[in-house]
């Protein structure tokens, strides 16, 4: 499936976003670099570029690096230097730090977008890779040139920013090694969830909740093992009063995670959806304040804020309907298929 | 003698043309302030005798009494206010510590009035919490650094010991004997009803009460009054307590007139005695020696009780609690500088501590920069004095609150800042039984549930502005607060904007 679609999907949601923020991610993009983490940077100078390259060399092998192939178009300006890098760890800087190969590029990312002023890396998974700018989100996908790309998996986003300038950083798809969240909504538990997982070596330097809920799904796949049907238990729990109609040990699991993970209770309007290596997960918030839909033809699934967006993509479907509030959808691509 | 002679602070003004003369008010006073002269049938005022406990006032049949605060006094100055001068007389006289009640009267800066609090508008949609559920149910106690799972891949769900409240309130410690029988009857039986906690303060559990168990917080303090293994074992949860708001550094005294039959039962000292606490315990001088305690504590309950650590909030409170993560305890109870008390020495409750709002958002933030926070819960008091308050106190990084002084004043307290004196009129802070006999359990109960469940409507309609759903994710969610008045530094400490940024 080229980026063709996806891109087209958005026009009818043009009145959703505001021009100041579009972006897609495409999973399967890069199957010849598929062992290679493939970092996507913005840069604001040629001297913040060689500041940060100097940085990657000193803990990566450098495959590969290049600007990102854009056309130029009136509706996108501005934009700053565009790079990707295909790179995996240094055997011995990873050893010494001993951790695996993920946290180490997560740490990486980290450093780069919190201390290298002028550099923010955009998009750090294998064979995925982020698309992101100010502009309206078809704009975006033409002047990325993203029909030239294949993938399993496509998401795509438009801003409509109210709580945070448009910035070519600041929209989405947000990213963290292979995780990617396109998010509508604002939420209110913002500064409870953000304080929390600061604790655990993230920053978040952006102030949006996309960046809140990245680390989050980060931190409770990657880090504490979880499940994405227990991600979602704990960022979308269940109310008490459900919980305790539920079996008993139903009950037991679902009362520990909430318990534990109280912190990580994402309150607020949302829908999102988290990308990953091999599927995607979306969910909408316990109380379903956010329109979300799912469409269904043979072996594609379709997920959009509104069904116009689905019907562009695949007029016939054979399968249409609104997940529950909290009720995650998980979609995965059969093995081998990525 | 003469010298010694003060202008009574308040005057007893009676409206003689309402007044039925039925003796009420006669009966009603224990400081003696009104009597009656049978032989010319008229009523006496004794106003040097009166604390202004406005017993009397509510209690005249015909609302012929009122208090008024005295206008006569000393030639003030700025820095010689009435108070001030009384205080030296007194000493003068005397040659004694000062002793005083409930919390510290002075005009610091109360930080929870100078914080606003955030609500929705058009971006992010309020909720409604009579139509949509509003959840304030609030777990304390140690949460697992990392999930655990057996062979199959099934989560284990062993946690810790929690205490589980139906909202994020506790009643603070009040020991037997500093307040009555009648008054912790009505405390147990409102927070079983709330499904929260009441705290039995240093005094030991009286025996009726075990059959409040699961709501009660039994306390182990210096003095170590009434605790052996059934007491331990009665409580939802143990708490050690370091220190108290009104008086850091400084133990307790209850005295002996004060240990009657049941008190002296109840904590295990011989009937008639002094209950002096001592300042430190005598098994902790060091931060491990508390670890010893707390696993002592653990051990003698088999691991089922979460502990708390209480402390005082003073200077190096945040390094303080830090340490207390580290020893062992589920939770940390910090009782800021405006916290009741039934006596303390006046320049102690005037001048020592700090208040709880700086306490508490320096705690949590240093646990936080340690990493550790989700290994403890924070309770925090002194004071908390409406619903406001409280989630002014959860935003900014509580996980419940201890609420004394406001539950005393459902039960009848008028704050007349008196308990020392042992002749509390509405039955609370005394021991005599025709004055604990004023207090009715049943009465006092329903006060105590009334007064919450406002609460409880107040927050959720607060939470449900905010656009928040469930308690939760409003703890540590300073973003919804501002500050207002506030300087940079104190803006800092607190982790909050000003109003307008
Ligand atoms: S002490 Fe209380 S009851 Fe006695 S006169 Fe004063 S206000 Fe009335
Ligand atoms: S408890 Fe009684 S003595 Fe103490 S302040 Fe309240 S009314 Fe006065």
């Amino acid at each position: 499936m080229t980026g063709e679609k996806i891109m087209q999907s958005m026009v009818p949601m043009h009145e959703r976003s505001n021009g100041l923020g579009g972006g897609f991610a495409g999973y399967g993009i890069y199957p010849e670099y598929r062992d290679f983490f493939a970092l996507h940077i913005f840069f604001n100078s040629e001297s913040s570029r060689t500041e940060c390259e100097t940085y990657l060399r000193t803990t990566l092998e450098i495959v590969r690096s290049e600007t990102i192939p854009t056309r130029t178009i009136p509706e996108i300006t501005d934009e700053p230097l565009i790079w990707r890098y295909f790179v995996t760890p240094l055997r011995s800087v990873l050893s010494s730090m001993q951790v695996d190969e993920r946290e180490f590029m997560s740490r990486i990312v980290m450093r780069i977008n919190t201390v290298y002023k002028g550099a923010y890396v955009f998009s750090s998974g294998k064979n995925m890779g982020v698309f992101k700018a100010v502009g309206y989100p078809e704009d975006v996908g033409r002047f990325y040139r993203l029909e030239e790309y294949e993938g399993y998996c496509w998401t795509a986003h438009g801003r409509y920013p109210t709580n945070t300038p448009g910035w070519w950083g600041g929209a989405h798809p947000f990213a963290l090694l292979d995780y990617t969240i396109v998010h509508n909504g604002e939420i209110s538990s913002y500064d409870a969830n953000r304080r929390y997982i600061e604790m655990f070596g993230y920053k978040c330097t952006l102030q949006t909740d996309t960046e809140v809920i990245t680390y989050i799904a980060d931190y409770l796949l990657r880090k504490q093992g979880l499940t994405l049907e227990e991600l979602a238990n704990v960022i979308a729990a269940p109310f008490w009063s459900t919980i305790s109609r539920r079996e008993a040990d139903e009950q037991q699991r679902l009362r520990y995670l909430r318990t534990v993970f109280s912190s990580l209770l994402i309150t607020g309007p949302f829908s999102i959806v988290l990308g990953f290596e091999g599927g995607l997960m979306a969910l909408n918030d316990r109380l379903k304040l956010r329109s979300m839909v799912v469409g269904e033809k043979e072996d594609m699934v379709y997920i959009a804020s509104e069904e116009s967006a689905i019907r562009v993509m695949e007029p016939e479907l054979e399968r249409i309907y609104a997940p529950a509030g909290g009720e995650p959808v998980i979609v995965r691509v059969k093995e081998g298929a990525y | 003698m003469g010298q010694d002679y003060m202008y009574p602070e308040f005057e007893v003004v009676r409206r003689e043309d309402r007044c039925i003369r039925c003796g009420i008010c006669v009966k009603q006073c224990a400081n003696g302030v009104h009597t009656w002269d049978k032989q010319n049938k008229i009523l006496h005022i004794d106003e040097s005798k009166c604390v202004n406990c406005q017993r009397c006032v509510c209690f005249c049949p015909v609302h012929a009494l009122k208090i008024v605060k005295s206008e006569a006094g000393f030639r003030e100055n700025a820095n010689w206010d009435n108070q001030t001068m009384k205080e030296v007389y007194l000493q003068a006289k005397t040659g004694g510590v000062l002793l005083s009640s409930m919390g510290n009267p002075k005009p610091y800066p109360i930080y929870w009035d100078k914080l606003l609090i955030n609500a929705s508008q058009v971006t992010n949609p309020p909720i409604d919490p009579l139509r949509e559920p509003m959840e304030t149910r609030v777990f304390l106690g140690k949460k697992p650094a990392t999930v655990q799972r057996d062979a199959e891949g099934k989560i284990c769900c062993q946690l810790e010991p929690q205490l589980e409240l139906a909202i994020p309130v506790l009643f603070s410690a009040m020991s037997y004997g500093s307040i009555s029988y009648n008054a912790h009857a009505s405390l147990a039986q409102a927070a079983k009803e709330l499904g929260i906690c009441y705290n039995t303060g240093e005094g030991g559990l009286h025996e009726d009460f075990y059959a409040y168990g699961a709501n009660t917080i039994v306390q182990v303090a210096s003095g170590r009054f009434g605790v052996h293994e059934d007491y331990l074992n009665a409580g939802a949860a143990i708490e050690i307590k370091m220190g108290q708001g009104a008086k850091p550094g400084i133990g307790g005294h209850l005295p002996g007139t004060k240990v009657g039959a049941d008190i002296s039962k109840t904590r295990m000292i011989p009937e008639g005695s002094d209950a002096i606490s001592p300042a430190p315990h005598h098994d902790i001088y060091s931060i491990e020696d508390l670890r010893q305690l707390v696993y002592s504590l653990k051990e003698a309950t088999r691991y089922r009780k979460p502990v708390i650590v209480k402390v005082a909030a003073v200077h190096n409170i945040a390094a303080i609690a830090s340490g207390i993560a580290r020893s062992g305890a589920d939770i940390i109870a910090i009782d800021g500088f405006r916290g009741g008390t039934g006596a303390a020495p006046t320049r102690i409750r005037d001048n020592v501590g700090i208040p709880i709002e700086l306490a508490l958002a320096a705690v949590d933030q240093r646990l936080r920069d340690e990493g550790i926070r989700n290994q403890v819960s924070l309770i925090v008091g002194g004071s908390i004095r409406s619903s406001a308050d409280v989630v002014k106190a959860v935003a900014l990084g509580a996980d419940a609150c201890y609420v004394g002084t406001a539950a005393l004043l459902a039960l009848g307290c008028h704050l007349c800042r008196s308990c020392q004196t042992g002749k509390c009129n509405w039955g609370i802070a005394t021991q005599r039984q025709e004055l604990t006999e004023r207090l009715d359990p049943q009465e006092g109960c329903r006060r105590l549930v009334n007064l919450m469940t406002a609460w409880k409507h107040e927050i959720k309609e607060m939470l449900g502005g905010m656009g928040i759903n469930s308690i939760e994710a409003l703890r540590g969610n300073r973003l919804m607060l501002r500050g207002i008045g506030l300087n940079q530094k104190e803006l800092e400490i607190l982790g909050v904007y000003h109003a307008g940024e």
